[in-house]
């Protein structure tokens, strides 16, 4: 249940092009024609569901304060979480080589469809903002964490599947001649990411009850890592001054 | 601009308007959609990518023969990343509240797509100072976009400048208030960005014939 309530969450509500705008580079340039927004979409399900849970694995088992105290307790007091932009982007680059390579490979014919657009990936913003949405919502289990990489891939596929059909046909519109092209694909985006807060009451009648009503042990946990970091900051700045 | 000739003076006046980062090249909307329904917001964000964009392109320039081009990405994402955690730790200690307001969008300047188009298209061909210069004036022209955006969304949204009540005061009703204006909350929902980002677009281009697509 859990599962489900994430999934389409991170497709409907928390939509990463209409709610976010994350990926919106991509979404732009690569939306005019179907089959390539297909191509596009799906390098980014593939590798969304790949690099989130494994930067949840490095969050929880290396970057988090105390997140080391695998190692023995004297590592227990380290907090590397300032590094987590260069972990995180450098798992993404080799994580989207890797693909490529395998991919290439094992199956060329998915690498013709896919593999022009893996390079482009490393550098979508979504990929990145999967992971830090992961690392700032603090997803309790390695399965969520796939869950929500899976789901929020699958929204950003709907969008640009979305708009690339708007686009192919709006192409016989006369729109005015300063706003075809860019422009107009602004304000549709603009358009539907109003019709996509329509599906904000979808789960529980907004977000403020939908967090209450997942299950009570983890709305637990997660109060507990919140004042956990809060302590945590608060002595930070005191060390500091 | 006594000091640069006319070559370099058009680096920094070219991204301001005919050649702008988001109205034209297209790079960056990620972050320049997010983060502006405070103009606050906007003018930090726009200074954390202005020196992003600033160092970033004269390390890369200076880097430029040394690196290997099959690797170039990797050792253009470790540079941003870099310069991105000292902007995310100096907003941390300086500004906290507006370091969680931005929230994942600072650490999303990694992924802001003008850094690395200006990376792959000026600095990894031209020396350090053409490309500060080149840096600087594409996030001038970045920074253009979002401080208007964020103006007018925070203006009509909730009737305020930087947090200054400007238009008076909702409450009371003084000001443009007494005569019936209301706040349009709706500015400061995010679908709005992108209206305003393609209004602003559509003013652009109608001034300037050229830029039209066919």
């Amino acid at each position: 249940m859990e599962h489900l309530e994430l999934f389409f969450k991170s497709i409907f509500i928390d939509n990463m092009v209409f709610a976010t705008f994350l990926g919106m580079c991509s979404y732009l340039a690569v939306s005019k024609k179907v089959t390539t927004a297909v191509g596009l979409g799906a390098a980014v399900i593939f590798v969304l569901a790949i690099t989130v849970p494994l930067n949840w694995l490095l969050d929880q088992y290396v970057l988090q304060p105390g997140a080391l105290s695998w190692l023995g307790a004297e590592y227990a007091d380290y907090d590397l979480s300032f590094l987590s932009f260069i972990m995180f982007i450098a798992t993404i680059a080799t994580m989207v080589q890797l693909v490529e390579i395998v991919v290439e490979k094992f199956s060329p014919s998915l690498y013709n469809s896919l593999g022009i657009f893996l390079p482009l990936i490393a550098v979508n913003c979504a990929i990145l903002g999967g992971s830090l949405f992961m690392q700032s919502r603090e997803i309790a289990t390695l399965g969520l964490a796939t869950t929500y990489g899976i789901g929020s891939g699958i929204g950003w596929f709907l969008a640009i599947l979305a708009i690339a059909a708007i686009r192919e046909k709006i192409r016989y519109s006369n729109v005015p001649p300063a706003l075809r092209g860019l422009g107009i694909t602004f304000i549709i985006t603009g358009l539907m990411a109003i019709g996509f807060m329509s599906f904000g009451g979808m789960l529980t009648g907004g977000d403020e009850e939908a967090t209450e009503t997942t299950s009570g042990e983890t709305t637990v946990e997660v109060q507990v890592v919140a004042t956990e970091e809060n302590t945590d900051l608060a002595n930070n700045t005191k060390i500091e001054e | 601009m006594g000091l640069l000739s006319k070559k370099d003076a058009a680096l920094i006046k070219d991204p301001l308007a005919d050649n702008n980062p988001i109205t034209i090249q297209v790079l960056g909307i990620c972050s320049a959609l997010a983060i502006t329904a405070e103009l606050e917001a906007s003018i930090v964000m726009s200074i954390s990518v202005l020196f992003v964009l600033g160092v970033g392109n004269v390390v890369i320039s200076l880097m430029r023969n040394i690196i290997p081009s099959k690797i170039r990405i990797i050792v253009q994402l470790i540079v941003v990343a870099t310069l991105v955690i000292i902007v995310d730790l100096v907003l941390k200690a300086f500004a906290y509240e507006l370091s969680k307001t931005l929230s994942v969008f600072v650490g999303l300047i990694i992924t802001n797509c003008i850094i690395m188009g200006r990376f792959e298209a000026f600095a990894l061909g031209n020396g350090p100072w053409k490309s500060f210069l080149d840096g600087i004036g594409n996030a001038l022209g970045y920074a253009v976009i979002l401080i208007i955006v964020g103006f007018f969304r925070e203006l009509l949204g909730s009737g305020t400048l930087l947090g200054i009540p400007v238009l008076g005061d909702p409450i009371e009703k003084t000001g443009l208030y007494s005569i019936g204006y209301e706040n349009n909350g709706f500015m400061l929902l995010s679908p709005m960005a992108l209206i305003v980002v393609g209004i602003i677009i559509w003013v652009q281009r109608s001034r300037n014939k050229a830029l039209v697509e066919d």
